[in-house]
């Protein structure tokens, strides 16, 4: 991953193609853009070529914001949605549906993390993304701005919410940007089973007393139209898609994959004896997939906006939760920093390398690569 | 905000089952190499994808720059004869 030398090596090829101008300030500067063409070029010809860029590669400028942008909000999404599905698992109906809820939350833990060291390869950092998730600067998906108001929410979750996620994220397996499209197959392996457990629960449900069939069709009511949106907004009112397919960031548009996910729900609904709540959903012949009704993008945006059902709360659970491991931070680094010396010295003659740490390298590399993280907006 | 969070960085090398190489998993935070094992296991082996991780500070690998990438790996590009292919043998011998 080379995280440390990905920057190291911009500002170098900057200042050598500075130098190579010589005194002339004009020459420097046509020296400076003819060394830029020839790396757009590279970068163009690697893209087209279906060659991923590696973090250490050249890339514009705008190519980096627009992957850290995504990748942020990505990684941010699977953190803040632990919390809706973590507020049952104390309320968990058996052991077995306990201990399956706890693994997937911690999956999804886990997903933040690669994202976020994924993202880090781009000259970010993970405490700096925090940050700006903290202060309300980044986003996150807004279907976690919905709660969970039954059981059964978290079997809709699992089917609905994981599988649109999953039809979003099987393409960016291919992802230009070579990190992010690692992290994306080891993503992509673990959601399989969040989706197969949210549908196995809502079956289970769906085949029980009138009331439990009851409880299973009001959550997938609930989650259906906001599962659909997160797909983004309808192709013709998308801002950033068109370049990120340039980019192969993104290889399918917003309606292209909300049009794919309808037409894997329509029979899996089937199969559970459950409703789709859109009476305007019907098989076309034509384009061999289903038409479905119109979404409710005013609803979209105020969510977006701020005013979901659960906003304040989940930004407000996830500072606190910050907050309140300080703590744990501060103990683990006073441990490390008490141990640090007895490590200098080789101890153990094993294949395994245990080598010292080097506690002040992060922030270095941090400040030095502030310049390529500002937002595009 | 503390600033002990600017924990370093590990690289994570993961053999997922004996007789195969470690091979790059992926990157962590971690105080020292103590917790960036323990944290590897959480994060990289949920699903016992490995017998064994090594961590690696990632300050103490030195790449190779993808800008010299042409000279660098120059010397290989002309000696075709280092592949077997390279060699003319006639049909009907066996064993070669
Ligand atoms: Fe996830
Ligand atoms: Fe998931």
């Amino acid at each position: 991953m080379a995280a440390v030398t990905a920057h190291q090596t911009t500002q170098k090829t900057l200042g050598t193609a500075n130098a190579a101008g010589g005194p002339g300030s004009t020459g420097a500067a046509d020296a400076t853009n003819a060394a830029v063409a020839d790396h757009l070029a590279a970068f163009d010809a690697a893209v087209a070529a279906d060659e991923r860029i590696e973090p250490r590669d050249w890339m514009p400028d705008a190519y980096r914001a627009t992957l850290i942008r995504q990748m942020a909000q990505h990684a941010h999404s699977e953190i803040i949605g632990m919390q809706p599905e973590a507020n049952w698992i104390t309320r968990a109906p058996s052991l077995r549906r306990k201990a399956i809820l706890m693994a997937k939350v911690q999956d999804e833990a886990g997903h933040g993390l690669y994202l976020y060291s994924a993202a880090e390869t781009l000259g970010t950092s993970r405490e700096e993304l925090l940050d700006k998730l903290h202060a309300g600067r980044q986003r996150y998906s807004s279907i976690f701005n919905y709660p969970t108001l039954t059981w059964a929410d978290v079997g809709a979750i699992g089917w609905l919410v994981d599988g649109a996620a999953i039809t979003n994220q099987v393409p960016l397996c291919r992802c230009s940007y070579g990190p992010y499209a690692r992290a994306m197959v080891r993503i992509c392996k673990e959601e399989s089973f969040h989706q197969r457990q949210g549908y196995e629960l809502l079956l289970a449900l769906s085949r029980g007393t009138e009331a439990q069939h009851a409880m299973a069709q009001d959550a997938v009511n609930r989650w259906w139209w906001p599962s659909l949106m997160m797909f983004g907004p309808p192709d013709d009112a998308s801002s950033h898609s068109e370049q990120s397919m340039a980019w192969k960031i993104k290889r399918h548009s917003n309606d292209e994959l909300r049009r794919r996910f309808v037409d894997i729900c329509v029979p899996q609904a089937e199969a559970l004896g459950l409703e789709l709540p859109d009476p305007d959903i019907r098989w076309n012949e034509e384009l061999g997939s289903h038409d479905f009704g119109a979404i409710d993008w005013s609803e979209f945006q105020e969510v977006l906006k701020g005013n979901g059902p659960c906003n304040e709360q989940r930004i407000t659970q996830r500072r606190r939760a910050h907050e309140e491991g300080a703590w744990v931070r501060d103990a683990a680094a006073a441990y490390a920093a008490k141990h640090a010396p007895a490590q200098t010295s080789p101890q153990t003659p094993t294949p395994t390398p245990a080598p010292a740490p080097a506690p002040a390298s992060a922030s270095a590399q941090t400040s030095a690569s502030a310049q390529h993280v500002e937002e595009t907006a | 905000m503390s600033s002990s969070t600017d924990w370093p960085l590990w690289e994570v090398f993961v053999r997922s089952r004996r007789g195969l190489s470690h091979t790059h998993a992926g990157s962590l935070h971690a105080p020292d190499a103590e917790m960036a094992l323990r944290n590897a296991r959480d994060l990289y082996t949920r699903r016992s994808e490995g017998v064994s991780i090594w961590v690696v500070p990632s300050t103490a690998i030195t790449a190779s720059s993808p800008d010299e990438k042409d000279s660098f790996f120059e010397p290989a590009g002309d000696k075709p004869y280092r592949h077997p292919t390279f060699y003319e043998i006639p049909d009907g011998v066996k064993h070669l």
